[in-house]
């Protein structure tokens, strides 16, 4: 009879101290993002972002202890990126998914979160349709349209009446076009003519003879960072089109950190609209950079604060359900939640779970011997228009 | 004298065709997943997929000796036939798989045209640019393929009426195992017959093959055609189990990638790509998971390793260790 | 309409100049050895970093990290064929293409490393910045000096092929390999320099394309696919060939974009598969390679 105590005691004891028994005081968030490959360093910021929230507010949430697996995508891969997520809900229990760069990528696992019903917050994927795929899903990142319908609005309104636009041939590219042609068609402008570039481009002279031959009153431009923001304003320059002759406008992408130290001063003059820029003039800001600098020795982009304020997020909305991992409690948590990001002030729109920020109108200037942008002009409370637009 | 000749030549080919007990082992080991990692079957599923792709692409470069840098057209093809079926409403997957099979045989069939009057660095050259070219199609037809987002809406019938595809991926592996189990059968007879035997002097010294009366484009057609054909059945398999297309199923990353799968393994031995596929996507996975960075570095020296140490890769290694009397 | 085609004409001429120095020393190994080196690339963006290196961290001025960029990835690649692709002369296809994508990889893996995944700045000379207005047109210094640079480079080639006694001896390697050995010709010695030279001006075509096309880790596959398709097209072996060759790719390139623009991409893989079709050789190639 005492054996048989002994045993049961003891099974019982294996099963307190078992992971499974623990299992309850932990919350495990699987972050999906390309450490490796060409995204790598999207990816590597993204993640930074991540890193610093939790070295800024510890790693215990509503008495819980908060347990990150990373999983490394490679690039733009949706079967691994379902399989990483199915495996992370399946084999890992994760309770919520977070990371996504890219948006295939992001439109695959998104089967996960509404099949497994699991909260999941989207940091940099930029495609429209994306938070439609799954009901439990938030994103604190941005959408293309969000910014580019703005920001034709606002050009048309400043005067321009004619445009060309020059953007990459691929789905970024064209989503970028098309809301920042039917922005400022809308406000009363005319777009003369657009080229699309292939996305493996070197060379854009051709491109933007042809913009040039149309003689518009601006240039609207679209293509992703790395090589091409350089050499597009070399040929720009190349072909004499100058910020004095020929309003340029582009999406903030162009006038990254990186890209403005290639083009050199050929970029002085340009104007872009973006969600964040790390000389964003605000106290918060100041300090994020700071310590952003402090722990990884270079500036944050806007990968890093869609990283940052998705962990803001999930904290926030772990808070607010006590702790609750249950999908559904999340999102109704997350749903209009508003905050001051690094960026300025945010929110979650209730019925389209996306984000809402402010857009910034930026100029490329030269500041103490370094090429910046200078923020001079702004649009507060943007949605995305695509979803506003879709039948409820 | 010529007709025992002729009857040994076929029993000797009979006898190649027999099953080996390694063979019958590795089938038996292939059911292990589902015992013993059954939360890994979405990954074993995925294995199963390439190794049917990396079979495909052996009868090419394996079996008759063409180089081909574009082989993932025609995985893209049959990802995004069966994709636009089910997304056109209809989701049955065996049928769909029969057509994503069709139209990339059928594409193969149309190339082969090109492919097989060229060599060396052309025919390496032309195999990419057709990939490239079909990656610039389907990225620009976006109305069509959903461009860089992928294709949406791609939902999946119960396989045979019963098995639904779910988040644990026991579906999707017993179908792609299945699929593996056809086309490794269908290899072994194709390469045990007298046409693969062809394929193979062909290989070995094309020149001399029309004097005997090989007519060795015809041959290359025909093989460059099956091969198609099985990597559209890949490509539709990986579309219906994850239920998502996008443009990375054409890319010359999958391309390469396959490539150095069919390097590690072994081209030419039937098996090579099998055991190349398993060994290059576990690895990435476990690697990933270590040092995600700079798995390219390892998988780069990995290759070299075995290019210089081990030629004909791992099964070629293990062949010379076994003596044999013929092979 | 002709001044504005002039200027895209005339950048679409100095990228394929560009092009040319990168590939004119693949297509002459090629031809030579019969080795398919598709490390090239890999060749051309070492010494496109090893520019940047001199530039940003030394402080070098550009022109002279050119000379240095190219001879020390001639020593480099030297020490690579002599470890690892003599080994593999008698391969298969097969093996060499697996050989070299193995050490792409690598190279790739180990730039990020280095590097990082950012783009190389380039600081140029104050006389190469800048454009010289000519009828209306503007004419890029920089893309003037990338035309000198590869004239100057084919001339030295083929003088250096037609008139020099190691020319000869490159020539008779490359006409017939067994017959220059009997002829008492020492074959691995013109093998390993003519690599080193081929390799050298990809080295220095990777620096000068730094400027013009920007240097990431990934440059070693991407510029891979152009420069295949220049030595393909322009027939193995032939200096003029792929002289021709890029010219016609970096025009037509150039050419399109401005006038059919919905072509993009389409234009030069649809060109290459036509003409290779046609003449699978090349345009100049000696054998069917």
């Amino acid at each position: 009879m005492k054996r048989l105590i002994a045993a049961w005691l003891g099974l019982l004891a294996v099963l307190v101290v078992s992971p499974a028994g623990w299992a309850q005081q932990t919350i495990k968030i699987g972050v999906i993002l390309p450490f490796s490959g060409q995204f790598a360093d999207t990816g590597i910021q993204l993640d930074n972002g991540i890193k610093l929230y939790m070295q800024q507010h510890g790693d215990i949430v509503a008495g819980k202890k908060i347990e990150v697996i990373r999983k490394d995508v490679g690039g733009i891969a949706p079967e691994v990126a379902k399989r990483l997520a199915q495996e992370l809900v399946v084999r890992d229990n994760v309770d919520i998914l977070t990371g996504f760069a890219l948006t295939p990528n992001a439109l695959a696992a998104a089967d996960v979160s509404a099949q497994a019903k699991k909260f999941m917050v989207v940091g940099n994927a930029a495609t429209s349709i994306i938070t439609t795929k799954s009901p439990y899903m938030a994103r604190t990142s941005v959408t293309l349209p969000q910014i580019d319908e703005v920001f034709g609005d606002w050009a048309a309104k400043q005067g321009i009446k004619t445009v060309y636009t020059i953007v990459s041939d691929y789905g970024p590219g064209i989503d970028a076009e098309t809301s920042f042609v039917r922005g400022f068609t809308a406000a009363g402008g005319k777009a003369v003519g657009s080229v699309r570039v292939p996305v493996a481009n070197p060379d854009f002279s051709a491109f933007v003879q042809r913009a040039k031959d149309a003689n518009p009153d601006a240039i609207f431009i679209f293509v992703p960072g790395g090589a091409q923001p350089a050499a597009l304003g070399k040929a720009l320059a190349g072909r004499g089109i100058t910020p004095k002759t020929m309003k340029i406008l582009g999406n903030g992408e162009i006038a990254m950190e990186d890209a403005l130290k290639n083009m050199g001063d050929d970029a002085i003059g340009i104007i872009t609209a973006f969600h964040y820029d790390p000389n964003h003039d605000s106290a918060l800001n100041k300090q994020f950079v700071a310590d952003y600098n402090k722990a990884f020795g270079r500036n944050p982009d806007i990968f890093s604060v869609g990283g940052y304020d998705g962990m803001r997020l999930i904290y926030e909305a772990l808070a607010k359900t006590g702790g609750n991992t249950d999908g559904q409690a999340l999102i109704d948590a997350a749903k209009g939640m508003a905050w001051e990001s690094p960026r300025g002030p945010i929110a979650i729109d209730k019925d389209t779970r996306d984000i809402v920020q402010t857009v910034y109108i930026r100029r490329v200037e030269k500041v103490d011997g370094k090429l910046v942008n200078v923020e001079f002009d702004k649009i507060p409370d943007v949605k995305d228009p695509v979803k506003a637009r879709m039948p409820k | 004298m010529s007709h025992t000749r002729a009857i040994d030549a076929l029993r000797h080919l009979a006898a190649r065709q027999r099953w080996r007990p390694v063979e019958v082992a590795f089938w038996v080991a292939t059911l292990l997943p589902f015992v013993l990692a059954p939360a890994y079957l979405t990954l074993a599923s995925q294995i199963a997929i390439t190794a049917i792709f990396a079979v495909s692409l052996d009868l090419i470069v394996g079996y008759a000796g063409l180089v081909s840098l574009g082989h993932a057209t025609f995985f893209g093809l049959g990802a995004y036939t069966a994709g636009l079926l089910a997304k056109a409403g209809w989701g049955e997957p065996l049928s769909g798989l029969l057509l994503a099979a069709s139209v990339a045989g059928c594409f193969g069939w149309l190339t082969g045209f090109i492919v097989v009057r060229v060599r060396h660095l052309a025919l390496i050259m032309i195999t990419l640019g057709i990939g490239l070219l079909l990656y610039e199609v389907a990225n620009r037809e976006s109305w069509l393929t959903g461009g860089n987002d992928g294709l949406q809406g791609v939902v999946i019938w119960k396989l045979l009426g019963r098995f639904d595809f779910d988040l644990y991926g026991t579906t999707a592996y017993t179908y792609a195992l299945a699929m593996l189990l056809l086309v490794v059968l269908m290899a072994r007879r194709l390469i045990h017959s007298p046409f693969g035997l062809s394929l193979r002097a062909i290989r070995e010294n094309e020149r001399r093959m029309s004097p005997i009366g090989i007519s060795s484009r015809a041959q290359l057609h025909r093989i460059y055609t099956i091969a198609a054909a099985i990597a559209g059945i890949a490509g539709g398999l990986l579309a219906q189990t994850t239920q998502f297309v996008d443009l990375s199923t054409l890319g010359f990353q999958r391309s390469a990638d396959l490539l150095v799968m069919l390097a590690l393994g072994g081209t030419g031995r039937l098996y090579g790509g099998v055991l190349g596929a398993i060994v290059f996507m576990i690895a990435r996975d476990r690697l990933a998971d270590v040092n995600p960075q700079y798995w390219y570095f390892w998988i780069g020296l990995l290759l070299v390793c075995v290019v210089l140490f081990v030629p004909n890769g791992i099964l070629g290694g293990l062949a010379r260790l076994k003596p044999r009397d013929t092979q | 309409m002709i001044a504005p085609a002039v200027g895209v004409i005339f950048d679409g001429l100095a990228y394929g100049m560009l092009l040319f120095l990168l590939a004119v020393g693949l297509s002459v190994t090629l031809g030579l050895m019969n080795f398919v080196n598709l490390a090239h690339g890999a060749f051309a963006m070492f010494g496109g970093y090893v520019a940047a290196t001199l530039m940003n961290t030394l402080g070098w001025p550009f022109l002279t990290t050119l000379p240095v960029a190219f001879l020390l990835t001639a020593v480099v690649s030297v020490a690579f064929e002599r470890a690892l692709y003599r080994r593999l002369y008698r391969a298969t296809e097969l093996d060499q293409v697996l050989l070299t994508i193995g050490l792409v990889f690598m190279s790739v893996a180990a730039t990020a490393y280095i590097y990082g995944t950012q783009q190389q700045p380039v600081r140029l000379p104050a006389f190469l910045r800048g454009y010289t207005a000519i009828d209306g047109v503007n004419l890029s210094h920089y893309r003037l000096f990338l035309i000198v640079v590869a004239l100057v480079v084919t001339l030295v080639l083929v003088v250096a092929l037609e008139r020099t006694r190691f020319g000869a001896q490159v020539r008779a390697s490359v006409d017939n390999q067994r017959m220059a050995r009997g002829l008492g010709i020492n074959v691995e010695l013109v093998f390993a320099a003519t690599f080193a030279l081929g390799s050298g001006l990809a080295g220095l075509g990777g620096a000068l394309s730094i400027e013009i096309i920007g240097l990431d880790p990934n440059f070693a596959f991407t510029y891979l696919i152009y420069v295949l398709i220049v030595v393909a097209v322009g027939g193995l072996g032939s200096i003029r060939g792929s002289l021709l060759a890029a010219v016609l790719l970096g025009v037509s390139d150039a050419a399109g974009k401005y006038y059919v623009p919905t072509l993009g991409s389409f234009l030069i893989y649809l060109v290459m598969i036509s003409l290779l079709l046609w003449r699978p050789a090349g345009l100049f190639g000696r054998r069917a390679a």
